[in-house]
């Protein structure tokens, strides 16, 4: 009994096997334009296992765009896109489902599901689980909330919520299914610096407790301090520079370096 | 002489007037076809074969497993139980009115008796259907439109498919097949509440049992009165759906898409509902020849 509810609150909650390669992301040469307005112009990254990837960039370089094409939402224009060991591009609907299982999506605006409770949401995102028992749903439901610290306010509805507690719930949504990786489209906006630096640790504890490799893309550098193992900055729509958040702290690059006020 | 060099010179300016004239009727119709109306013409066939390729991929799903059941009973639920008190009042007023519009007529001709039946007929072939419809795309349609576009703007659709859940599946399968199902429901309520309606209407002046008034409803109407209304109303229900989902879905920009998808699904349903019921016509008069 004991080895099953640890299967159930530990492991995978899908039938699929969880990724054993070295690089949960691989990107090369991603390119993606909108008309005649080129937004990624060759993009390389790579993301390590349990690796928390941040990256930085103004606003409109093709932050979003990025993590877009990593599970399907865009089609890139040119260049490979492998997560989790699959060419997202060149997969079928069912193929493509099965890899976004295994991907969490943390949203800028959380996006819960507006007509249903939080804890609908949660038993919602489990629905393509291989959690069916009650009991099993409303565990886990019980646990990401607490993993978040979100158990009060599991039968408000999102309009209820403050922004804080809509990440939070945004991120309980996401870590349910145990995601083998996590994409972050920027977690701390809009928010004040507690919950803000809040949110920030919650990513970290969420990368120890899990395992899990992130890929956050923002433009606060407290988050970025806090949660990146590695940093890469986009400009104009390519990788300028790529190191740990001290070296790219004292970069030669002036523009690099007026990122982090310095 | 100084006239006739004058004249002359008019008659020459007319004569090379009548070629410009021809160039102007050319870059007219370039101005027309190279212009905006050419940009509108693009964008209406584009917008059309999008629709055509949205209803393609809703059959397509339609027909694949899983089903989302408890979902569908839930938009049924919504769409009938939100357009009955509307569809009632309107449908009974229709029938009261109609019938107190066409007694002076029929007096006219001692035909006072013939009410129930011209009524009857006129409401369960045309009035309820269309009535109904346009309630159903004002009142639904606007609803699904604007809950879909408020979905696509604040990232539940994208949400929802990066989940590994098939949005067109729970989203717009549900609400178009809850069109589908309760627009014909609601076509035979408001056929019901019409001739009660009606009844009112022809107990104000003269006295009639109930059993007297529906015994000449229901004589006066034929197989053919009511098959052929009652199939086009599924029709109306997928147009609705199928209009408000697509324009939904496919919203952008912001709030004000939201807004934009919400009075345009209405808009283009209501134009579907009225063309749908012109097509009908010379279907069902195919039949009855």
């Amino acid at each position: 009994m004991a080895t099953q509810e640890q299967n159930i609150t530990e492991g995978a909650l899908t039938d699929e096997p969880r990724f054993e390669g070295d690089k949960t992301v691989n990107i090369q040469g991603l390119k993606k334009a909108f008309g005649m307005h080129e937004v990624l112009k060759g993009v390389d990254l790579q993301i390590g296992k349990a690796e928390n990837l941040v990256v930085l960039g103004k606003s409109g370089t093709g932050k979003s765009v990025l993590i877009k094409c990593m599970v399907g939402l865009l089609q890139p224009d040119e260049g490979r896109v492998e997560v989790l060991g699959q060419e997202v591009p060149k997969l079928k609907e069912d193929d493509l489902n099965q890899v976004r299982q295994k991907i969490g999506f943390l949203f800028q605006s959380a996006a819960l599901y507006d007509s249903m409770t939080v804890r609908e949401n949660l038993e919602f995102a489990l629905r393509q689980s291989k959690v069916k028992d009650k009991a099993e749903i409303d565990k886990l439901v019980e646990e990401a909330l607490d993993n978040v610290g979100l158990k009060e306010a599991i039968d408000k509805m999102p309009s209820e919520l403050s922004g804080g507690m809509r990440k939070r719930a945004g991120l309980a949504r996401t870590i349910i299914m145990r995601p083998e990786l996590i994409l972050y489209d920027e977690p701390s906006t809009g928010l004040d610096p507690i919950t803000s630096r809040e949110i920030s640790e919650l990513i970290l504890e969420i990368q120890k407790k899990y395992k899990t490799s992130s890929l956050i893309i923002t433009h606060d550098i407290e988050c970025a301090k806090i949660t990146a193992n590695r940093i890469i900055v986009l400009r104009d729509g390519v990788v300028t520079a790529e190191g740990t958040f001290e070296e790219l702290e004292n970069s030669e690059d002036e523009w690099v370096r007026s990122f982090f006020n310095k | 002489m100084c006239g006739n060099t004058n004249t002359q010179q008019i008659m020459s300016e007319k004569i090379q007037a009548a070629p410009t004239d021809g160039v102007k009727d050319t870059s007219f119709w370039q101005r027309i076809f190279s212009g905006k109306f050419r940009q509108s013409l693009a964008n209406f066939f584009d917008e059309v074969g999008q629709l055509t390729m949205f209803t393609g991929k809703f059959f397509k799903e339609l027909v694949t497993p899983p089903y989302e059941i408890s979902e569908f009973l839930k938009q049924c639920y919504w769409i009938g139980n939100m357009s009955l008190p509307l569809v009632g009042i309107t449908a009974f007023i229709m029938g009261l009115v109609f019938t107190m519009q066409s007694r002076p007529t029929l007096a006219k001709f001692g035909a006072e008796s013939w009410l129930p039946a011209m009524v009857s007929v006129a409401m369960v072939r045309e009035i309820a259907p269309v009535i109904t419809g346009l309630i159903v795309a004002g009142k639904v349609g606007s609803g699904i439109g604007a809950e879909l576009a408020s979905m696509r703007v604040t990232e539940q659709i994208d949400a929802l498919e990066v989940s590994g859940n098939r949005p067109l599946k729970y989203v717009v399968v549900t609400r178009v097949l809850a069109c589908i199902l309760m627009v014909p429901l609601l076509v035979l309520f408001a056929d019901g509440i019409a001739m009660m309606g009606s009844y009112l209407g022809v107990n104000l002046t003269d006295k009639t049992t109930l059993r007297l008034f529906f015994s000449h409803v229901f004589s006066a109407l034929d197989f053919i009165d009511i098959f052929p209304a009652f199939i086009k109303t599924f029709f109306f229900g997928l147009a609705i759906g199928i209009i408000s989902c697509y324009k939904g879905y496919n919203a952008n920009s912001g709030t004000e898409g939201v807004g934009r998808a919400a009075n345009s699904a209405v808009v283009v349903a209501s134009l579907m509902i009225f063309i749908i019921d012109m097509i009908a016509v010379q279907v069902s008069d195919l039949f009855m020849k």
